[in-house]
């Protein structure tokens, strides 16, 4: 026994030290997967409020560039308002209906609100943003995220009261389902973790025709993202030798370098489907 | 200034440069550059190694719950505090030399080569356990390896400029006195 003690005081530094890469290693391996994205509420809200402070210098210094692409984003939605297409007479015709619909809070599907982006990192293998909205103002978890320019950024994997953390399409674990625009076929997004904004997309069939400057979207299969939201632009497409899919690169539509401003996409519906899945699956 | 206030001021100006200014900056989407871990190098000598090991895990700790990824930095940091005191001892020109200073630089590591390899070493070891767990399921290893020298090459520079800009005055302790 007392050998045993000597043993263990001999070499209380080696074990010690054992014992703090043991731990550092079980923090690596138990958070990082894609639902403990963070390790904890209280460390989120504090170094939020020390980046929000960063955050309010740096955006002085990037007023011009959103400036810019604001008014980019204002000029797109300009050319989709009605009053820009000329209709055959018949068809604009209103018929009212007997029935009166609360169309507005009953049938919006999706609801887009705004979030500042107080942190973003890009040079990592697994990069998260923190936006400077939360719990208390509506975000929730598994929110789809796009940016001024209606291009996916990420999901949302934590809030807190003040702060939520995003995964953004730039994490080795991130996998949104994509398609292409313009055949219709659907894959996953995946980055490599080497080169920020160049993402690949997987799973499609080298019968689909796909060029270079081709259009990816979001599929809309999951409730996070409306369909057809922007993901990026074919780079390079690469035949997988060992399987029948294409290995597509493309460019990402949002640039993660500047992130200022994001949009939080709520589905109100996501409620209803998930409780008709539930129901399907407890009747089988 | 006691020593204990100091190395806090240190500690916590290492972090802010180190989020706030290094990891904004990217070189070829490949190279960030670290700073923080001189913090690290410059603890002083007398300090036991228990507590080094202690003081490296939250340090690397606060770095990583700003990055969002707990574990990675925190462990590099531990494993460079735990070789530190070995290096020290191949390093030092004679026995006790380490007793007459307060901490590794220059002067009293006794000239530029040992320091320089002392730091180098570490920094090395650093980056290349730092980027083996970041890069665990990429098993490319010749990204790795061209990561982490480029990675060193860069910290190594930063850290020639910040011994040039701020010099650590270092009194001479006597044992006599």
């Amino acid at each position: 026994m007392r050998n045993i003690f000597l043993f263990i005081r001999r070499y209380f530094n080696l074990f010690f030290f054992l014992l703090l890469q043991g731990c550092c290693i079980y923090l690596i391996v138990h958070y990082n997967t894609y639902h403990n994205a963070v390790f904890s509420n209280t460390a989120n809200q504090l170094t939020g409020k020390i980046n929000e402070q960063y955050n309010k210098v740096e955006d002085y210094f990037h007023l011009k560039k959103t400036n810019d692409s604001l008014v980019k984003a204002n000029e797109r939605l300009y050319n989709k308002l009605k009053a820009d297409f000329q209709l055959p007479d018949s068809v604009s015709k209103i018929v009212l209906d007997t029935i009166k619909v609360d169309s507005l809070t009953q049938y919006r599907k999706y609801t887009y609100m705004q979030a500042a982006v107080i942190e973003n990192s890009v040079n990592t293998q697994s990069n998260f943003i923190v936006l400077g909205r939360g719990k208390k103002q509506q975000l929730k978890e598994g929110m789809g995220l796009v940016d001024i320019n209606n291009a996916a950024v990420g999901i949302i994997t934590a809030v807190s009261d003040d702060y939520a953390v995003v995964m953004s399409l730039l994490h080795k674990d991130s996998h949104i389902s994509g398609k292409l625009f313009k055949s219709g076929e659907t894959g996953t997004l995946s980055w490599d973790g080497k080169t920020p904004n160049i993402i690949s997309l997987n799973g499609i069939p080298k019968s689909a025709k796909v060029a270079a400057g081709d259009t990816i979207i979001t599929s809309g299969f999951s409730t996070s993202f409306p369909r057809g939201m922007l993901v990026g632009y074919v780079t390079e497409v690469i035949p997988e030798k060992s399987s029948n899919n294409y290995l597509i690169k493309f460019k990402t539509a949002a640039d993660f370098y500047n992130l200022q401003y994001v949009y939080a996409i709520d589905n109100s519906q996501q409620e209803a489907v998930d409780q008709l899945l539930e129901k399907a699956k407890q009747t089988k | 200034m006691s020593s204990f206030l100091k190395n806090i001021i240190r500690m916590a100006l290492f972090i802010l440069v180190q989020v706030f200014v290094l990891d904004k900056i990217h070189l070829h989407q490949m190279v960030t550059p670290y700073l923080y871990f001189l913090f690290i190098l410059w603890l002083p000598f007398n300090m036991s190694r228990a507590w080094q090991l202690v003081i490296a895990f939250v340090y690397g700790f606060i770095l990583d719950s700003f990055r969002h990824n707990p574990g990675f930095h925190a462990a590099a940091c531990v494993l460079i505090a735990y070789i530190r005191p070995f290096l020290v001892n191949l390093l030092i020109p004679q026995e006790g030399a380490d007793g007459n200073y307060d901490e590794p630089s220059i002067k009293s590591m006794g000239g530029i080569l040992p320091y320089f390899i002392y730091v180098a070493v570490l920094t090395i070891i650093h980056h290349a356990w730092l980027f083996l767990l970041e890069a665990w399921q990429f098993g490319n290893i010749w990204y790795f390896l061209v990561k982490t020298l480029l990675s060193t090459a860069i910290s190594l520079l930063l850290i020639i400029i910040t011994e040039l800009l701020f010099v650590r005055k270092q009194k001479f302790r006597t044992n006599t006195a």
